[in-house]
């Protein structure tokens, strides 16, 4: 067996599958984007040079699919060029996305914490909430969540709390999921050791079954946070595209801005990324805390 | 405001709550009683929250625009089966089950090819791992663009959904069979094909179900979802937008009682086919018992 390196294991290999899709996606752009140059040069009479043809490919006003240098310089164009509170700037629009979404995390973490708690000390709510937590996410909600902004709109709640809603509804199951697991995870000999201490409900579950679920508890955390971006998103759609990521996305399908779309997109993915990572480090953060080895 | 109606959900609520408690407390000695004792108590408790809802709509006399009741999508759903069928059609039969076909096939196909492959299973798997986690939905609008309104768009929406769970499920489950196994394998001289067909899939068996459960929802998201940035003029997703527009909330609630029975129905036919084909795995045998 080798020594795992970070270079080998990690980087090399992670680097050549990026370049490789890099490399990929310029091929496609030329060739998705080559049919409209030729129509132009057609319609002007004349014939394109292919040289000519690759370079026109790369720098269209709305091609139909944009090379990555543009997104990049699209990207680049709207955080840093344009003052955060601008309309036009892509940050303004990510941190209205991210607050709806740490709002509706937060609210879904805690209800299926509490869910959690009760389905593991309640039989009934055992018996009968557990099939139907699962049967709710079978129900596509974000296909409703137009009709729940719409609906929440009509009775005065706006803003941030429909859109932080539909988040709590994505982000809760995973987290019941994994608490329910997690809080069952001790052995029975703990738990009988606990018996034999004389321990009250309260104090097992503080002492031995809150602690033992924490790795269950982030890991589902980190699935809740990803989804309840998605949720947000998803819920900026049919506010009539008026700001987040949701919004660039839908303004930028109207009015065929590609660029947009794709710049919107890798906000997206970044945010996602970032939102994921604290997650990932607050887990590492805690585990270190309550002294599990590394 | 309606007290009686409100009062008698309320009261409904009650009982059904002391039968479920008492409900879980019986031990029955007779099977069938217990089987059907372990479906009732989930039942009731549905029941219980469309009466609850029934009776709160109709207590506080809440606009249909709002909340429709329960009785009133029921009847809505009746009288609108063809709408709804063709919407079925269109989005389930169509988009949603082509592109889970497509998207987990492809998944499984190109996983088993790089398994030969360390270098690309390492350079891949951080990034399949990634991908599932991002919001994959917002290639809709990019898709409706390359492939028109029409069905087509959608299935590319749902195929790129359904790809990276089911590359990434594989490839971990390929991955599950132990070195002991392996090397008997080995001592039996087994090729790498036999090896992979007589092991390694049939202990992957349960990770790739997994992906083919996460994938039932997601299908059925991505399908709708996608129908909101373009749609010929039928559709589930194309009926919701638009019928929350002219404001017929029932229709809406219709539709989506329709999706939510569509996607259990989806999810269980995956979840059934799973307990015939890994009945070995021990959290299906501990079910049985």
């Amino acid at each position: 067996m080798h020594k795992p390196s970070f270079l080998r294991d990690k980087l090399l290999p992670i680097s050549t599958v990026v370049a490789l899709l890099i490399a990929i996606w310029y091929i496609a752009a030329v060739f998705l984007n080559a049919p409209f140059e030729r129509d132009t040069a057609a319609r002007a009479g004349t014939e394109i040079a292919f040289s000519d043809l690759v370079g026109n490919t790369m720098a269209q006003e709305r091609p139909v699919l944009p090379a990555p240098h543009q997104v990049v310089a699209e990207i680049w164009d709207t955080t840093v060029n344009r003052a955060i509170t601008s309309k036009r700037s892509l940050v303004y629009h990510a941190w209205i996305t991210l607050s709806a979404t740490l709002l509706g995390f937060g609210i879904g973490a805690a209800l299926g914490v509490l869910l959690a708690v009760g389905i593991v000390h309640n039989r009934a709510m055992d018996r009968s909430l557990m099939p139907w937590v699962i049967a709710s996410q079978t129900i596509p909600i974000l296909a409703i969540a137009p009709m729940i902004i719409v609906v929440l709109n009509a009775i005065g709640i706006a803003g941030l709390l429909p859109k932080a809603l539909i988040s709590t509804y994505l982000s809760f199951f995973p987290v019941v999921v994994g608490m329910v697991k997690g809080l069952r995870s001790p052995e029975t000999i703990q738990l009988d050791l606990m018996h034999t201490y004389n321990a009250s409900a309260a104090q097992t579950f503080w002492k031995l079954r809150w602690p033992s679920s924490m790795p269950y508890l982030f890991t589902s955390l980190k699935v809740a946070v990803a989804i309840s971006l998605v949720g947000a998103i998803v819920g900026e759609l049919p506010t009539g595209a008026v700001a987040g990521l949701g919004a660039r996305l839908l303004a930028g399908s109207y009015y065929g801005q590609t660029v947009q779309i794709w710049a919107a997109l890798f906000m997206a993915a970044a945010l996602a990324a970032v939102l994921v990572m604290i997650v990932g480090f607050a887990h590492s953060a805690v585990l270190k805390r309550m002294g599990a080895k590394p | 405001m309606n007290l009686a109606a409100l009062a008698g959900a309320i009261l409904f609520w009650l009982v059904a709550w002391a039968f479920n408690e008492w409900l879980v407390r019986q031990h029955f000695t007779n099977r069938t009683l217990g089987n059907a004792a372990r479906f009732a108590v989930p039942l009731l408790f549905g029941v219980t929250i469309l009466v609850l809802w029934e009776g709160i709509v109709r207590g506080f006399g809440i606009p249909s625009v709002l909340l429709p009741a329960p009785s009133m999508i029921w009847a809505r759903l009746i009288n609108s089966v063809p709408t709804l069928a063709a919407d079925f059609r269109q989005t389930f039969l169509k988009s949603v089950l082509t592109g889970y076909a497509l998207g987990c096939g492809l998944g499984f196909v190109v996983a088993i090819l790089i398994d030969r492959s360390p270098f690309l299973q390492k350079g891949l798997l951080p990034l399949g791992n990634f991908v599932s986690a991002l919001p994959v939905i917002g290639v809709a609008p990019i898709m409706v663009m390359w492939f028109g309104f029409d069905w087509q768009s959608k299935v590319a929406v749902v195929v790129i959904m359904t790809f990276f769970p089911m590359l990434v499920n594989t490839v971990s489950g390929l991955a599950t069979a132990s070195h002991m196994e392996r090397d008997l394998m080995r001592t039996y001289a087994a090729s790498w094909w036999q090896t992979l067909v007589k092991l390694r899939l049939p202990a992957a068996w349960p990770f790739i179900f997994n992906a083919l459960k996460i994938n039932s929802t997601l299908a059925l998201i991505g399908a709708i979802v996608a129908e909101f940035f373009g749609t010929p003029i039928v559709g589930m997703g194309f009926r919701i937008s638009t019928e929350v527009g002219r404001m017929n909330v029932d229709m809406v609630w219709a539709e989506i009682a329709v999706a939510a029975v569509a996607g259990s129905a989806f999810y269980g036919v995956v979840a059934l086919i799973e307990r015939a084909v890994t009945f070995w795995h021990p959290s299906i045998r501990s079910g049985r018992a």
